[in-house]
């Protein structure tokens, strides 16, 4: 079912990596959000996954072979199931597949913005935070110097 | 066929912060310097806050370990004999294009731990020697603070301080509540405009390079003056060896140039900068017949007492929202911990400094990996609960210098040339264990203190040897240490090593404003003993 190239995944590991990234961020009717199982998510969690590729075959393989080559056909329950003992016996894998949802899906504009960010890059415009209060210091330079002189 | 090139008063091999200091105070001499690097100049529009994709590039095209980074002008580092990983970072600017500008100083009792506290080893220099030289790269690099910190002698405030922001007033009311000290950290980041340089505008990206300009690396500091005075940089450099003469004196470098030509440059002097790792990598490879240990290692001490600073982090989350992602990932620290006391069961001490918050990935993976946010329906919630509200901290222990910590050739792994790569062997002491376990009692104090409903930990950190010090240490004794007080090898003469290889302890704060130090003080050392540098 794998393949040595990382970009490069077949159907089947698509609808299997489809499965569980969206098993790790669902849609949300609530904040009206979509789940990494998105098209569009989807689509850049294959494109941009290459540093994880190798391990993200490894994955879907592992969690295929859990289900008995049945994992995109049996019920979400089921596929929670499977998941579930996946992160307990391979967290590696587990951790890869949590790095490359997250990675896409919180630079989806729609989940920016439902997070409170400008869909934006940091640079040029940077941020504003809040100043210093500097009142605060006057118990610390009331308690007076703290080194030792060693000269 | 190995092409000569034309000979050069000084070649330094390092392109970052103690390089840069070194040749911009030499360069007054109107000596011909040439500086070698492995890596290139970056590019400001290419740092990784100038796109959405910012987390992920910020974790592998600029990630902190050069395992994980794998650019070409990268050397794989054995690190799995080592709890800790190297961090660091190849070209111009060298680890400043990645540090978060957190600026302190050693302390004064830093340079006497022997006399003080009977362990170690004292320095062949102390604060007052260095002082000036502290001030003046203060200067150089434009940095930021508050004065009066009654945790270090009086310095200098060259400008305001950086923001503290709802994390640093948060933790600093909790501060008080204990009766603890904390004051805004000193920060090679400017808050106005100063020498060309635009001000922090709180991108909150120092670790993955500052496409502002704020952040003091050295391709922005002291390089662009350098150049000014007719020091070149020469990049794509990959030195493979320090050559010597019949006299037991340095005759310049080999290295293979960007088009993997093999070149050697002559030198008169021949100057180490190539970090803590590197720098004993270079010297040990440079073994030869009249050298069969290496280059300056009668001592037996290249490459041993490496020191990487064991770092732990607690990490709290608040209901109130705090600074999240925006402005300095670092905002004040705490020296309460730093002194020896008798009463604790560990020698020597640890600093703190005061971390703002996250980008939506980094919470979202962190909190995954902490057990916060969930698969399935509750991630959304827990991520919220998260997300922009967390503060924390690290503590930076002290690590005491043993023999047993050390970088070797690897007999096997080896960087693109072909030129062997260092492996590390190094344990955490019992001492330090002690102290990081201290410092997470103390760190879970301060965030209960600040109001913190959840608390987290992981000590030690993983992957956060940045600070690579004590592998050519310097001493007045040739059997105890690799240079001399001011930085010249006991068994070159025209050989020095300026990085924080020198090291003789670590204290417990980040190493670049002493490195820096030291490197103007060597500077000035050979301007004033030029006359009879060699003797």
């Amino acid at each position: 079912m794998s393949t040595n190239d990382p970009y490069d995944f077949s159907a089947r590991e698509r609808d299997i990596l489809r499965i569980v990234v969206g098993h790790i961020i669902p849609a949300s009717a609530a904040y009206g959000l979509p789940g990494a199982d998105d098209g569009a998510i989807l689509a850049d969690i294959l494109r941009s996954a290459w540093r994880e590729g190798r391990k993200l075959h490894e994955a879907a393989a592992e969690i295929d072979a859990a289900s008995g080559g049945t994992f995109a056909t049996i019920p979400t329950g089921e596929q929670a199931t499977v998941l579930q003992r996946f992160r307990e016996q391979h967290p590696g894998l587990a951790r890869a597949c949590e790095v490359v949802t997250a990675r896409c899906y919180y630079r989806d504009d729609r989940v920016m913005r439902s997070i409170g960010m400008e869909v934006r890059p940091p640079f040029p415009l940077g941020f504003a935070v809040e100043p210093s209060e500097l009142d605060l210091l006057e118990p610390v330079r009331q308690r007076g110097k703290i080194y030792r002189d060693a000269n | 066929m190995v092409e000569v090139n034309e000979a050069v008063d000084v070649v330094i091999v390092g392109a970052g912060a103690s390089a840069a200091a070194f040749a911009w105070s030499l360069a007054e001499t109107g000596m011909r310097i040439l500086c070698v690097e492995q890596g290139d100049w970056v590019k400001a529009d290419s740092f990784p806050s100038v796109g959405r994709d910012w987390e992920e590039r910020a974790a592998t095209d600029f990630a902190i370990s050069p395992n994980v980074r794998r650019r070409p002008e990268d050397y794989p580092v054995n690190d799995a004999d080592s709890p800790i990983a190297v961090a660091n970072f190849n070209g111009v600017g060298g680890g400043t294009m990645l540090y978060a500008a957190h600026f302190p100083r050693l302390h004064p009792s830093d340079f006497r731990v022997k006399t003080l506290d009977g362990v170690a080893d004292d320095w062949p220099v102390d604060y007052a020697t260095l002082e000036p030289f502290f001030a003046l790269n203060d200067e150089k690099m434009g940095v930021s603070s508050l004065a009066g910190d009654p945790a270090y002698p009086p310095k200098p405030q060259v400008m305001p301080p950086i923001p503290m922001g709802r994390s640093g007033v948060t933790i600093g009311r909790a501060m008080n509540k204990l009766g603890w000290h904390w004051w805004p950290s000193d920060a090679a980041i400017t808050t106005q405009t100063y020498a060309g340089r635009a001000p922090c505008i709180n991108l909150g990206q120092c670790g993955s390079g500052c496409a502002q300009g704020a952040k003091a690396s050295t391709d922005v500091t002291y390089w662009p003056e350098a150049m000014r005075e007719r020091v070149e940089v020469r990049t794509h450099c990959r030195v493979s060896r320090v050559e010597t003469d019949e006299n037991n004196r340095a005759t310049g470098v080999y290295y293979y140039d960007g088009d993997n030509i093999e070149r050697f440059q002559p030198a008169e002097i021949v100057v180490m900068a190539s970090n803590g790792v590197g720098t004993p990598r270079l010297l040990l490879n440079s073994a030869s017949e009249r050298f069969p240990n290496g280059l300056a290692n009668s001592s037996g001490l290249v490459g041993k007492n490496l020191m990487l600073h064991p770092y732990a982090q607690v990490r709290g989350y608040f209901d109130e929202p705090m600074d999240g992602y925006r402005g300095p990932h670092i905002c004040t620290w705490s020296m309460q911990f730093y002194e020896t006391d008798p009463s604790r069961d560990f020698v020597r001490g640890y600093s703190y400094q005061f971390s703002r918050g996250h980008g939506p990935v980094t919470a979202a993976v962190n909190g995954m990996a902490d057990g916060l946010i969930p698969w399935g329906e509750g991630h959304h919630e827990a991520f919220r609960s998260v997300f922009d509200h967390s503060a924390g901290m690290v503590s930076i222990c002290e690590d005491l210098p043993e023999e047993i910590n050390s970088v070797t050739l690897d007999p096997n792994l080896r960087d693109s040339n072909g030129i062997p790569a260092p492996k590390l062997t190094y344990r955490l002491s019992e001492n330090t264990r002690r102290m990081l376990d201290h410092s997470v009692a103390r760190g879970r104090e301060i965030l209960t203190a600040a109001g913190a409903r959840h608390i987290t930990s992981r000590s030690p950190l993983p992957y956060a040897g940045w600070h690579l010090m004590g592998t050519a240490r310097m001493g007045t004794d040739p059997r105890r240490s690799v240079v001399n007080e001011w930085g010249r090898s006991h068994d070159v003469k025209n050989l020095f090593v300026i990085d924080g290889s020198v090291f003789v302890t670590s204290g417990g704060v980040n190493p670049t404003s002493t490195i820096q130090a030291l490197a103007l003080y060597f500077a000035d050392q050979v301007k004033s003993r030029i006359y009879d540098l060699f003797d």
